[in-house]
């Protein structure tokens, strides 16, 4: 048994808060910078404006972007390992130390709009591993591109027909708005929560990567084509690039059920990881 | 790159045409969601809004908080298209025009047309880029909403291009 005091998750939360917010990952930024070779006019004017954004984040100590989003923290943790303290006041601990100065309070009560003016809850998964390691991966989320999300309960006949047109759906009723070109997660399986589940644990994928199951794969292939033919663009301004990338995560499902999540991520992914 | 300084003449807005890369420099004011649910409160109870309307450019975007020795945190624009309810009105009653992100409603582009006004597009993502363009940052009303209050920026050459004209034009239906 590993005993990990708390402090160290709070400690850890707040570093990676803090890096998430004022870079993008690596994957990103090489994904931007080839989508800008394929695009021109006011397509390729967002790219470079976007990609000269993370220069001036860096250098002016600014973040990324002022939607500094909901904190989403998805924890693996090993079975053998005991937390002493309090986990979920920790994690909300790191968050609104990370948050105190100079980013964003987006977190509000749901009717009453009022703002809980430290931007916790974060919102908090744990998956259990072997072992005793402790992973986090913290993605603050904006909504710009969390509002164009969706769920689909299809039927089994559906299959990956469905599967697909689902995904490519939900990123062309999305449009403009989501501020593409998006990255697309995608659950597929599980249940109607388990599923929303994986796809936003799909989003912490880095980009590009394929899944190592072939025919998931040529599923992220096949819909991530689909997207660029539809010619929304960068920003909606038109061009070859509406997506980035397409990451699929499974899960076994009901055998009278075919649950599809579609989380979108808007261009400026930021996901900072760290184990303990 | 057409370099424009706020306030536009309704003459100045007509010349733009969707697709143009333009650079906007003078007085905006930023406003979401619950401060156009307060402005309209406002205006159905026959009180002046926190800002003239006449001329104005409305900013959609809530500010990170500025940090010390500096003169704005990031401002990106958010999505446009929760606005889409309020637009119109505020058109009618003088706006000059809107800057956000993403397609706005049809009712929008009538009202744009009607009233010859214009919708920039900001680009999304890029709110340090914004920020570090704001000279200065100053709140007008409704503090107790943090970032969802209105701002007056002094803005220095922001970056946009025109999304939608006083003609029509609608650079996401091309």
């Amino acid at each position: 048994m590993r005993t990990v005091d708390v402090k160290q998750i709070e400690e850890a939360v707040f570093r990676l808060a803090r890096r998430a917010n004022f870079s993008l990952t690596d994957a990103c930024r090489a994904a931007l910078k080839s989508a800008k070779e394929r695009e021109d006019g006011a397509a390729r004017f967002a790219l470079e404006t976007v990609l000269e954004n993370e220069k001036i984040a860096q250098r002016e100590e600014l973040p990324v972007c002022q939607d500094t989003g909901m904190c989403c923290v998805l924890f693996t943790v090993g079975r053998e390992v005991h937390f002493e303290g309090d986990l979920t006041a920790a994690v909300n601990e790191g968050v609104r130390r990370a948050y105190r100065d100079d980013l964003r309070k987006s977190i509000c009560d749901p009717l009453t709009r009022l703002n809980t003016g430290d931007n916790t809850p974060a919102h908090i998964h744990i998956e259990l591993c072997a072992g005793d390691r402790v992973e986090i991966c913290l993605l603050p989320k904006g909504f710009g591109s969390e509002n164009m999300s969706k769920i689909f309960m299809l039927t089994p006949a559906e299959g990956r027909k469905g599967i697909v047109e689902s995904i490519v759906g939900t990123v062309r009723l999305a449009g403009s708005r989501p501020c593409p070109p998006v990255v697309v997660g995608v659950g597929i399986g599980g249940s109607f929560d388990g599923c929303a589940y994986l796809a936003k644990k799909a989003l912490t994928r880095e980009i590009g990567s394929r899944h190592p199951r072939a025919d998931v794969a040529s599923i992220e292939e096949e819909a991530l084509e689909k997207i660029n033919a539809l010619g929304i663009g960068p920003q909606g301004f038109g061009g070859r690039t509406t997506a980035l990338s397409v990451a699929c995560e499974l899960a076994p499902t009901h055998i009278a059920g075919l649950p599809v999540a579609v989380n979108i991520q808007c261009h400026c992914v930021r996901c900072a990881k760290e184990v303990l | 790159m057409l370099d424009l300084t706020l306030p536009l003449t309704k003459e100045q807005r007509l010349l733009l045409l969707a697709g143009d890369c333009v650079t906007l420099s003078g007085t905006v004011y930023t406003a979401r969601d619950c401060a156009h649910r307060r402005i309209f409160e406002a205006l159905d109870a026959d009180m002046v809004p926190p800002f003239p309307l006449e001329g104005a450019f409305i900013y959609y975007a809530g500010p990170c908080p500025v940090p010390k020795g500096k003169t704005s945190g990031s401002v990106g624009p958010t999505t446009s298209a929760r606005m889409n309810v309020f637009a119109p009105r505020l058109l009618s009653l003088g706006l000059g025009g809107m800057i956000g992100k993403g397609e706005m409603s049809e009712e929008v582009a009538r009202a744009l047309q009607r009233f010859g006004a214009v919708y920039f597009a900001a680009i999304g993502g890029a709110g340090a880029l914004y920020g570090n363009a704001v000279r200065s940052s100053e709140l007008v009303a409704y503090p107790d909403l943090l970032a969802e209050g209105v701002y007056r920026l002094e803005i220095e050459k922001f970056p946009l291009v025109v999304a939608m004209d006083a003609h029509g034009g609608n650079i996401y239906r091309k």
